[in-house]
């Protein structure tokens, strides 16, 4: 294990995709104040509920409190962070402007993971992205689309996804936001069904298992999912003595399924812990922290890459606008935000300032709503196309 | 000689050395068993999974992702109800990712009444399959069929369901499969010592494969097992040869029937029917699925909604009977499933119907 663990750290950053390996400041323009600054802070810090204002409205969020004498340390390079918060507001904004689009009847449904970007941007930044057996297979959910940003989603195509329009690459305006189908990337189609992820990544994961290489099956899904007996049987087949599978197995972990509270329904401690009777290996993070997530992932993912068997790793993240916009997709008072956390990091340790960061945020906010002004002009499915790719290239019904 | 199960290893065998087959598993798929009705015997990429279902179908649709051909072995239909939500997916991702995907995998499931297995082992799949859109399904009556279906399967880039009627996977054929030996007695004695494990220890035992060569079915193409005038029998699977044989009996009784076996459940060939009733003006539809939202109620409309004006008699539809399941003891399983007697005397009620 303490080989594998050397090894990882030089593929680590051998993994990580090229653009990235530098950051850049090009994308910090224009200004608009759009969070109150935050003080210095240290790394261990209580949080308390703070008057932020968001996108022009005065919003509550629970905030570190941070000790104005310290400066904090980061242990990753200013460049990366600097790229990881810029693809964290990217999500933000553009999950914030689909929801203002259901609100404005510009699409029927909105579901996201708001509050997973601290986990979901470096494990997007960590993929083997292209098609085919040799790179790595996304088995996710419907709250990634902080995984595929860094990957080099195109925001418009998830702003056409939400307008079920036509020009729809993912379905063709058949199926929810953030339902994404990428084949050029190995993404399978994201489904409603909350838990039958961890079924098909058995299938890619047995193929990577035949082909050798380092390519690896990555799924995730929350933790109201893990209830489901799929869960079990993932865990069961990706430890089948002598034919371990190479996955990461991930829950994202935000304490919810939909109004339930997971305290009333699981009694273990830790989900990853299942893991542990099949002596796989298992991790339980703070997914709302940039640098925790980020070790935690390059360490499960080099183990899988290397080691060629499953890691179970548990990230625990909030759920900032409810479980969708049935539950009315507003801002849940209370629940910490990895951003604004990330933000008073990143201004203590002085890599960027408020407004750099506000710009970062403005200059996001303004091209997703040029985006959701443009989908409109896009054109709506044809009626007659109903039965097209029922089949591979084929129309459906009778023949 | 062959038996539908020494069909269906053969055409697996022909896959995996020609047609990319890389994965077929299921519960005691792989050796030694090779499945409870012998299926995969001798397969050399066959291999045991987990006794879960869902897990099966999971695997196998991310192998189809991953571009990896398989066969996903359900070990009995009634076992393949808790994954229906899989199998939607499975037809639906094509549809859902508007051509973005595609999900070449095959399941394949013994399916209906005929070894008295009682409540579990005697259910019928074909109504439910065929509620399930983006699939293609096949029930072969005959080895040669299994054989030729098989390989279409395997080269359908769809997701493909195959349902194995289990009363007739021991029995043999009247057509030879190509580069199986001769359909003599000797013959069927040569092929059983190539490929049928033998009983007690097989950790040694390997299989000797005729030179088998491609034989296609394509999907959705229907056949005609008797030529008749005077009335249309659509049926597939475990009651086809009885249709076969009732339209044999009834010859003696001045009734012409034409038998169609329709191989494919979906797409179904339409063409052949509709031609055939058109011919007869009466049609009977036979299956032992549960007569209620039956697959064959979906025929009798789409007679009604397109041929009603050529029909002379009432279309008719011979299924199972609408109970929770089929009772073990012999006359229970019987009196469930549509018999010899039963079929007959539809036909030839339909026959003398005044138009």
């Amino acid at each position: 294990m303490k080989k594998a663990s050397t090894k990882n750290a030089v593929n680590s950053r051998s993994s990580l995709r090229p653009d990235l390996r530098n950051g850049s400041r090009s994308h910090l323009k224009n200004s608009i104040p759009a969070f109150a600054s935050a003080p210095a802070t240290s790394q261990k810090s209580k949080t308390v509920s703070k008057s932020l204002k968001l996108n022009g409205k005065a919003v509550a969020v629970a905030t570190p409190v941070l000790k104005t004498s310290s400066k904090f340390k980061f242990r990753l390079a200013p460049e990366l962070l600097i790229k990881t918060h810029g693809y964290m507001i990217k999500t933000r904004m553009l999950e914030e402007r689909m929801i203002k689009m259901f609100k404005q009847s510009d699409g029927y449904f909105w579901l996201g993971g708001p509050g997973e970007e601290a986990f979901q941007i470096p494990l997007g930044m960590h993929g083997k992205v292209g098609q085919g057996v040799d790179y790595d297979f996304w088995h996710l959910h419907y709250r990634s689309s902080g995984i595929l940003m860094p990957m080099g989603l195109d925001p418009m195509d998830c702003i056409r996804q939400m307008k079920n329009t036509a020009t729809d690459p993912f379905s063709g305006g058949r199926n929810f936001c953030n339902h994404t189908s990428i084949r050029k990337w190995n993404v399978v189609p994201i489904t409603s069904t909350i838990e039958t992820q961890y079924l098909t990544a058995i299938g890619s994961g047995i193929a990577q298992k035949r082909n050798g290489g380092d390519s690896i099956t990555i799924v995730n899904g929350g933790d109201a999912g893990t209830a489901e007996g799929d869960f079990a049987s993932c865990l069961i087949w990706a430890n089948r003595p002598g034919m371990e599978l190479p996955m990461l197995i991930i829950v994202a972990n935000n304490a919810w399924g939909i109004s339930t509270a997971a305290s009333t329904q699981h009694g273990e401690k830790n989900i990853a812990d299942r893991g542990k009777a099949f002596g796989m290996k298992t991790r339980t993070i703070n997914g709302l922290d940039v640098e925790e997530s980020t070790f935690a992932i390059r360490e499960a993912m080099d183990y899988v890459r290397t080691e060629r068997k499953p890691f179970l790793l548990e990230a625990r993240v909030t759920r900032l606008y409810g479980h969708s916009s049935a539950t009315g997709a507003n801002w849940i008072q209370g629940e910490e935000d990895p951003i604004a956390t990330f933000e008073a990091k990143l201004e203590a340790a002085g890599i960027m300032s408020r407004k750099e960061m506000s710009d970062v945020r403005e200059g996001f906010n303004a091209e997703m709503l040029d985006m959701a002004k443009r989908v409109k002009n896009d054109p709506m499915p044809d009626p007659s196309t109903i039965y097209d790719n029922t089949y591979f290239g084929q129309k459906g019904r009778y023949w | 000689m062959a038996t539908m199960v020494q069909a269906l290893r053969m055409a697996l065998h022909y896959g995996e050395k020609n047609l990319g087959l890389a994965e077929v598993f299921g519960e005691d798929v792989g050796p030694p068993l090779g499945g409870v009705f012998t299926g995969t015997q001798g397969v050399e990429c066959s291999w045991n999974s987990p006794l879960d279902e869902r897990g099966i179908i999971g695997a196998a649709m991310g192998l189809a992702f991953a571009g990896r051909r398989c066969v996903a072995e359900i070990q009995f239909c009634d076992y393949i109800f808790n994954t229906i939500d899989l199998l939607k997916l499975a037809g639906n991702q094509c549809w859902a990712s508007n051509g973005d995907w595609n999900m070449p995998m095959t399941v394949m499931t013994p399916v209906g009444s005929g070894i008295r297995g009682s409540i579990y082992h005697s259910h019928s799949f074909d109504a439910m399959m065929t509620h399930i859109p983006g699939w293609k399904i096949v029930m072969p009556s005959t080895p040669l069929d299994a054989y030729g279906l098989m390989l279409s399967c395997l080269k359908d880039p769809n997701p493909t369901m195959f349902l194995i009627p289990k009363a007739l996977t021991r029995m043999r054929g009247e057509e030879q499969i190509p580069g199986e030996p001769a359909l003599t007695p000797e013959g069927e004695k040569e092929l059983r010592a190539m490929i049928d494990a033998p009983l007690g220890d097989r950790s040694q035992w390997k299989p000797r494969w005729p030179k088998l060569t491609e034989y296609v079915v394509p999907i959705g193409q229907g056949k005609i097992v008797r030529e008749g005038e005077q009335v249309t029998v659509v049926s597939y699977g475990r009651t086809l040869p009885l249709c076969a044989q009732a339209a044999d009996q009834l010859r003696a009784e001045g009734i012409s029937a034409e038998v169609i076996d329709m191989r494919t459940l979906w797409p179904y060939d339409w063409e052949m029917i509709s031609q055939s009733i058109r011919k007869t003006g009466r049609v009977v539809f036979v299956n032992e699925d549960t007569e209620v939202t039956n697959f064959g109620e979906h025929l009798v409309r789409r007679t009604v909604d397109e041929l009603f004006y050529e029909l002379e008699a009432r279309p008719k539809l011979v299924a199972g009977a609408f109970t929770p399941g089929v009772g073990l003891a012999d006359v229970l399983e019987v009196a469930s499933v549509p018999q010899l007697s039963t079929i007959a005397d539809a036909i030839r009620e339909v026959a003398h119907e005044k138009a």
